[in-house]
């Protein structure tokens, strides 16, 4: 290994990517707008969930539970409708996911045999805000049957203590907010840098063969170590620029709180990168175009850093099968270390398990990078 | 420029041996058999047709390609056993254009010198020594996509030797390049050449043959031919060379074909090349047996043969023996 060709090889790539825009752009526009697309796109959080509701009684009763529905920061009543088939088609057109139904009985009910139903229809189109909104349902009409309850019992003069001999005294711990952005945004600096770094080094050999200029390289004496290091140095730079930018937009544009060290997270960053650049580069030994390997580049890291890194998709509620394949994606390591870091404030010694994984996974990519470069036009 | 002539008695300080080197690309034979030996100094040209198998033996010679049989010793170094070896003993410029035309003539220049190892010390100097050789001085900072194709290929040659490699293989370094640059090159492969490099270079134009110390000839991968351009002009032919005028070149053509002592004729310009066993026999013989035929040839002569002719023959005659062995 000679320092000199390491850096003959470093300097003329620096050369390449201030000459090509192409590549700068790759490099700084791709984080900067996948930062704000997925970081605004993907949330899990509810916010004004339209509501329609027909109160088939109109007693001070029902509008009361209806006024807990409008003030629930989850739910919006815009439309109040008076049959059954309005309510059908604003369902129809959209102008609702929520449907809330009270029946013409609903007073008369609670206070006869102090049980009443409650309608709630939902368009579960998409199943997932479906089920979230029927949770959220379920809260704002328990919240206001259990003040039903209290009044009832505050007539009868009996004490609260009596009825609630438990009590769940709950406190959330590192996201106290329960801000779905908080889990996220961190996990997508993950999956940004995936896609961004191996897109980087997937052209940088397969440049080399298309440009013809490949063919003079391998006529000279130069190491595939030292062409791969040489190679890789100029955007491992390029790579922290850009992670700097994305985790600086996690923490100070969607404000999600940073209790970790500078340290660990440079620390776990680069060794993260180094996988990332690694696997493009490989590829880009192995496919000798730049338009095959910056597709299957994108192919091999989209895919999995965005569905199987558990950067949205919880891990552990994946069946056992993919549970068992997500060992293989690299990013789920770094989401689990980049997670800890932000909200835990976690050090390097309690990430010991995803950091050695990350270093088995860097010690064979970079060994496979160097071994698959044959320098020979065969 | 006239050759002159190839270093004499280097037999054992050979610089390139070729011995029964092999090639095959699946079904295709792209080198056959071939051997050859270059002395210290000596200025090989290889000569042939578009995918004659030049650019393969000279890719061999390197260590980019693997033979299938034969063995390669470059600077007394077996290239299969140690390629790495040889590479640092080479200047090797590929027949495509091979250096970084995003980078300016400086920036690749300086490429090379780090992955060479060029001594820091010197570096500055071959550069400028480089730089002065391709005619390139005041355009150091120029991108090498914005020069023209004889600069570049210089531009080419000078990061070749910048290490100041002793042998030196050139793949067609002079195709697409105007005449005037292509005599500069070869002067400036007579100068290295001058100065102890061995050199292999190949062309397409068989003019060129004329620079060379020696000509190979490859026709489909094998080498037909080899020898200085004085030796090939005599010998390779097999026969003596006669150019008759005539009015009726198709129907003297045609006599001519059968005529005794006469091995081959090709029509060449608004002439006949003939080429005989004995010039001086056939030039007593020949006006009586077109007179025979009723033919009145004009002005007939022996001439001496260019390497073009003993090409055009050589590759002929091989065609036609591949022809018949098939």
């Amino acid at each position: 290994m000679r320092i000199r060709r390491l850096k003959a090889i470093a300097v003329k790539e620096l050369l390449h990517i201030r000459r090509d825009p192409r590549s700068l752009i790759i490099g700084l526009l791709m984080p900067f707008t996948q930062m704000f697309m997925f970081g605004y796109g993907v949330t899990l959080d509810l916010r004004h969930i339209p509501v329609c509701t027909f109160d088939r009684e109109a007693s001070q009763h029902s509008q009361a539970l209806l006024k807990n529905f409008a003030a629930s920061a989850y739910f919006a009543i815009t439309r109040n409708v008076r049959t059954y088939p309005a309510l059908v088609a604003a369902i129809d057109r959209a102008d609702c996911k929520v449907a809330v139904v009270i029946p013409p009985d609903f007073s008369l009910r609670l206070t006869d045999i102090g049980t009443s139903p409650v309608q709630v229809i939902l368009d579960a189109t998409d199943d997932n805000t479906a089920n979230i909104a029927l949770g959220y349902a379920l809260a704002v009409v328990s919240g206001y049957s259990s003040g039903v309850v209290l009044d009832a019992l505050n007539r009868q003069g009996r004490e609260l203590q009596q009825i609630r001999p438990m009590k769940v005294q709950s406190r959330v711990w590192f996201n106290e907010d329960l801000d779905s952005r908080n889990f996220i945004i961190p996990g997508l600096v993950a999956v940004v840098m995936a896609l961004v770094g191996a897109q980087l080094t997937s052209l940088t050999i397969s440049r080399e063969w298309e440009r013809g200029t490949m063919e003079l390289l391998i006529s000279t004496p130069v190491k595939p170590s030292e062409l791969m290091i040489g190679k890789l140095a100029p955007y491992l730079a390029l790579s922290w620029v850009d992670a700097a930018f994305c985790l600086a937009i996690a923490a100070l544009w969607f404000g999600v709180p940073f209790r970790g060290t500078i340290f660990t997270l440079f620390v776990t960053t680069t060794l993260f990168l180094i996988v990332v650049l690694g696997i493009g580069y490989l590829l880009s030994v192995l496919i000798r175009s730049q338009i095959g390997a910056s597709q299957i580049a994108l192919l091999l890291t989209l895919l999995p850093a965005t569905l199987l890194s558990g950067y949205v998709f919880p891990i552990d509620q994946m069946p056992s099968v993919v549970q068992d394949i997500t060992y293989l994606v690299y990013s789920r390591y770094y989401v689990t270390i980049i997670k800890a870091i932000f909200l835990k404030g976690s050090d390097i010694p309690a990430l010991a398990v995803p950091i050695l994984y990350l270093l088995v996974y860097a010690a064979a990519v970079v060994v496979l990078a160097a071994r698959a470069f044959r320098k020979n036009l065969g | 420029m006239t050759s002159p002539g190839p270093p004499a008695q280097a037999r054992n300080g050979d610089q390139v041996v070729a011995d029964d080197l092999v090639k095959r690309f699946g079904d295709f034979v792209a080198v056959d058999h071939v051997s050859f030996r270059i002395a210290r100094g000596e200025i090989m040209g290889f000569l042939g047709p578009n995918g004659a198998g030049k650019s393969t033996i000279i890719r061999i010679l390197c260590g980019l390609l693997r033979v299938n049989g034969g063995r390669a010793i470059v600077a007394g170094i077996d290239v299969a056993r140690d390629p790495e070896g040889v590479r640092q003993r080479i200047g090797y410029m590929s027949q495509k254009f091979s250096l970084y035309r995003d980078l300016t003539v400086e920036e690749n220049l300086r490429f090379f010198g780090g992955i060479y190892g060029v001594p820091r010390a010197d570096l500055a100097g071959r550069i400028r020594f480089a730089v002065d050789m391709a005619g390139l001085a005041g355009r150091e900072r120029a991108l090498v996509a914005t020069l023209a194709g004889g600069w570049q290929q210089r531009l080419a040659l000078g990061c070749a030797v910048l290490h100041r490699p002793p042998i030196l293989f050139l793949d067609e370094p002079t195709s697409g390049v105007e005449p005037a640059s292509r005599r500069r090159f070869w002067d400036l492969i007579h100068a290295l050449a001058a100065g102890g490099v061995t050199v292999l270079v190949s062309t397409h134009y068989m003019d060129e043959a004329e620079y060379c110390h020696r000509a190979a000839l490859i026709n489909h991968g094998r080498l037909i031919a080899i020898g200085s351009p004085a030796n090939l002009k005599q010998t390779a032919l097999g026969g003596e060379l006669l150019l008759i005028e005539s009015e009726a070149l198709g129907a003297t053509l045609a006599a001519l074909r059968d005529a005794p002592d006469v091995l081959d004729c090709s029509v060449f310009g608004n002439a006949l090349h003939i080429l005989v066993r004995n010039a001086a026999k056939s030039l007593g013989e020949l006006p009586d047996y077109l007179a025979a035929k009723g033919l009145r040839p004009g002005h007939m002569t022996r001439i001496a043969p260019s390497l073009e002719d003993v090409f055009v023959q050589l590759i002929a005659a091989d065609m036609a023996s591949r022809d018949a062995a098939a």
